[in-house]
């Protein structure tokens, strides 16, 4: 039977199991856009195709399974780049089809022509250039394959129109993939397994550093498993957050540039740090030369290439973090506990976690949520009221700056992907999208996509999409009319000469009105819970303005290149009192 | 110091771009680069020279890995191993200084490939230091033109890594 080579895409991405894509038509893809109405396959349209691109991401990081985004040729593949460069950095499998110009005209400036394959080399796991229909089904399931598998990332097809309207004779081939060059995982060997456990033994010190890569595996289970029966803390990453019980005594919370002193010390204090799933990051690590003097270092990853990139490491156990965290289990299981493992030394394990415990208690004192209502709305406040009003439960996806930073702070976050946010690109612009794609792979779940007034300015244009798909998502805005987090690093470090920072925001509630959609405006504490309860109840995406402190700043906060331990802190409450009615 | 990188790379369109691209934006400079078919269909053998530690080696080889259509890697500075390159040299040649230069030519065992009334094209094979010591010595008599291939270079005996090994069965068999 003859199948078009638009009706080949479709029919293999049904076999990949995708039900939903984010997409936008034009000239080089209406082949494509032609064939869909004949699939049962859901079609968002995003207001942008930057938009599409996050709907993608999001719907990637709540589901699991790959996104798919797609676009035309030229300004619709350029459209997507952010986006393609957002799923790259954080690891997250993205098929993004894009229509190229006719093939004969490639390389002739043709109309809406550009070498997005050469754009988007850097920016993606792999990509093709589809020219002939004969190609597509095979490229299509590399594409999902190598988006999936090993360390996920973005895989972009670009198909020309005819290789879409050619019609040829197809049956689908799922006979196995070749790809003598990919090497999606490595197996660790045995005796690796045995030294971790030598160092982990010798350990006094030992703290866990779990990232992204510990959701990406599924190894939460392992990991608790591991902790509990090591009696190890474990400190996050940004985008680790949610991978181990924030409510868990051993959990230590986020490390790194906006971390709490008190995981930054004992980072810097440690004699063994078990980096699970995590690059070292420079927004993690501060100064390299400074950091974690004292520790060796266990690196548990997947790419190869990630190895030895930033930190010098003792060991590396390569391949899925799951089947490594197993081995590790399996070795421990004649000493299931800490009080039956006298080689683990229990009390030195116990004096470290006190040791932690009194950093904690230093930084009390410090903490906003600590402070006296002094009449202001603090956005940590709102964060963590709203925090309370969801008991937790909530999706939450952010945009870029501040109120990230105390997103992760203050919303704490019991179990695993319910937290989806832009951290290696720090894409503004990342949070509605994103909360859309996230909403329509998991309906059942409450979202709430938390973002400044600046970054949701950006791609704001998508609550018409939140309308017309009746998406409900709940947008609480943290609207310090700045650029919140520029402006706090022009306070810290460029004598406060607020350059290109303050910025004036139209009428969110009249924008969410003229959507068709609600919006709420919150000026006073008081009114926080009952406006995220309204929001709650209400039908439909609701945004809420909150009018919170304009010159806050997240604490503690280390320099960049600074060393890890070198943390600017919130002054202790006497001392913000007398700065804020200064300033005021 | 100077490395030499052996990569066995599938035979795409595109595949010498990602390669290209991958030492310019992790920031690594090729000294040389040269690419061409093996004894095996669907495999092309690139020779890439290039500067740096051993740290530095180390990454790129993990980032050349790390691309879809890279089959193998090897640093072949690692191990004792044969480098070529060939040049053709066009120089300047009179009815005076003729023998002279055939005379130099074949002490470096190279060959004159063209003949002209006023210029030879001489054509040398072998490491950089026989070629920039035939070049050193053709100099005075007025080089027109050169061209050079880059250096390809091979591992001596059966190579330990079983890819690039002499009966080439391995690599066929990563293949299918």
């Amino acid at each position: 039977m003859n199948y078009t080579g638009a009706q080949i895409i479709w029919e293999c991405l049904l076999r990949e199991g995708v039900d939903v894509v984010f997409g936008y038509p034009g000239g080089a893809n209406l082949p494509l856009y032609d064939a869909l109405l004949d699939y049962p396959i859901r079609h968002v349209l995003p207001r942008h195709e930057q938009g599409g691109a996050h709907m993608a991401d999001g719907y990637a990081r709540a589901s699991g399974k790959v996104g798919v985004s797609m676009g035309t040729s030229g300004p619709g593949a350029t459209n997507l780049v952010t986006g393609i460069a957002t799923a790259m950095m954080d690891s997250i499998p993205v098929v993004f089809i894009t229509g190229q110009v006719v093939s004969k005209f490639i390389g002739y400036d043709a109309f809406q022509e550009t070498d997005v394959t050469g754009i988007t080399l850097p920016i993606t796991k792999h990509n093709y250039l589809v020219t002939d229909a004969h190609e597509l089904n095979h490229v299509i399931r590399e594409a999902f394959y190598i988006a999936r598998t090993g360390r996920p990332g973005p895989v972009l097809v670009d198909i020309s129109k005819d290789a879409q309207q050619a019609s040829i004779p197809w049956q689908y081939d799922d006979s196995p993939i070749r790809l003598p060059g990919y090497r999606p995982g490595q197996k660790p060997p045995g005796e690796d397994i045995e030294r971790a456990l030598e160092m982990l033994h010798a350990a006094k010190r030992p703290v866990i550093l779990a990232g992204h890569g510990v959701q990406q595996s599924g190894a939460m289970k392992e990991l608790l498993q591991f902790a509990e029966i090591t009696q190890t803390p474990v400190a996050l990453t940004l985008l680790g957050i949610g991978c181990f019980p924030a409510s868990h005594r051993l959990n230590l919370g986020m490390m790194g540039m906006h971390g709490e002193a008190w995981v930054n010390h004992a980072i810097q204090e440690a004699d063994l740090l078990l980096a699970m799933g995590m690059r070292f990051d420079d927004r993690v690590t501060g100064n390299l030369k400074t950091y974690a003097p004292n520790a060796k270092k266990i690196h548990f990853e997947i790419d190869l290439s990630e190895v030895n990139k930033n930190v010098k490491v003792d060991l590396t156990l390569t391949g899925d973090l799951r089947l490594n965290l197993r081995q590790l289990l399996s070795h421990l299981q004649n000493a299931p506990h800490l009080v039956d493992a006298p080689h683990l030394e229990p009390q030195e394990r116990l004096d470290w976690l006190a040791r932690i415990d009194e950093h904690r208690g230093d930084s009390a004192v410090r903490d906003i949520l600590n402070l006296p209502d002094s009449g202001h709305l603090y956005a940590a406040h709102v964060v963590n009221d709203l925090w309370r009003a969801t008991q937790g439960n909530a999706l939450v996806v952010t945009d870029v700056g501040q109120h990230q930073m105390w997103t992760a702070q203050y919303y704490h976050f019991n179990s695993p992907n319910m937290w989806l946010t832009s951290g290696g690109l720090g894409t503004m612009g990342f949070g509605l999208p994103a909360g859309i794609g996230a909403k329509i792979a998991r309906p059942e779940n409450e979202v709430w996509v938390i973002a400044g007034d600046g970054g949701f300015q950006m791609t704001m244009s998508e609550l018409t999409t939140a309308a017309q798909e009746k998406v409900k998502v709940n947008v609480a805005i943290m609207n310090n009319g700045y650029l919140g987090m520029v402006r706090q690093w022009q306070e810290f470090f460029y004598q406060k000469r607020y350059s290109a920072t303050p910025m004036l925001s139209p009428d969110f509630v009249k924008i969410a009105e003229a959507c068709g959609l609600t919006g709420l405006r919150v000026t006073r504490r008081a009114d926080v819970i009952p406006a995220v309860r309204q929001a709650q109840e209400t039908e439909g995406t609701v945004v809420i303005d909150f009018r919170v402190e304009q010159e806050d700043a997240v604490y503690p906060m280390v320099p960049a290149g600074a060393d890890l331990h070198e943390m600017i802190r919130r002054p202790k409450p006497s001392v913000l009192v007398e700065t804020a009615e200064d300033e005021f | 110091m100077q490395h030499t990188l052996v990569a066995l790379v599938e035979d795409k369109p595109g595949v010498l771009n990602r390669v290209a691209s991958l030492f310019r934006r992790r920031a690594y400079n090729i000294d040389s680069l040269t690419v061409g078919h093996t004894h095996q269909p669907g495999v092309s053998r690139m020779t890439i020279g290039v500067t740096g530690d051993d740290f530095q080696i180390e990454r790129l080889t993990a980032y050349l890995y790390k691309l879809v259509n890279v089959i193998q890697v090897e640093d072949l500075s690692k191990v004792p191993s044969v480098n070529r390159d060939l040049a053709m040299v066009k120089v300047k040649a009179n009815a005076e200084n003729r023998t002279h230069i055939m005379q130099t030519v074949d002490v470096f065992r190279a060959r004159i490939v063209d003949v002209t009334n006023d210029s030879f094209i001489v054509e040398v094979t072998g490491d950089e230091e026989k070629i920039e010591g035939l070049l050193d010595v053709l100099k005075p008599f007025g080089i027109i033109e050169m061209v050079r291939t880059g250096m390809v270079s091979m591992a001596r005996g059966v190579n330990a890594n079983p890819a690039f090994s002499s009966n080439g069965h391995h690599a066929q068999e990563i293949i299918n």
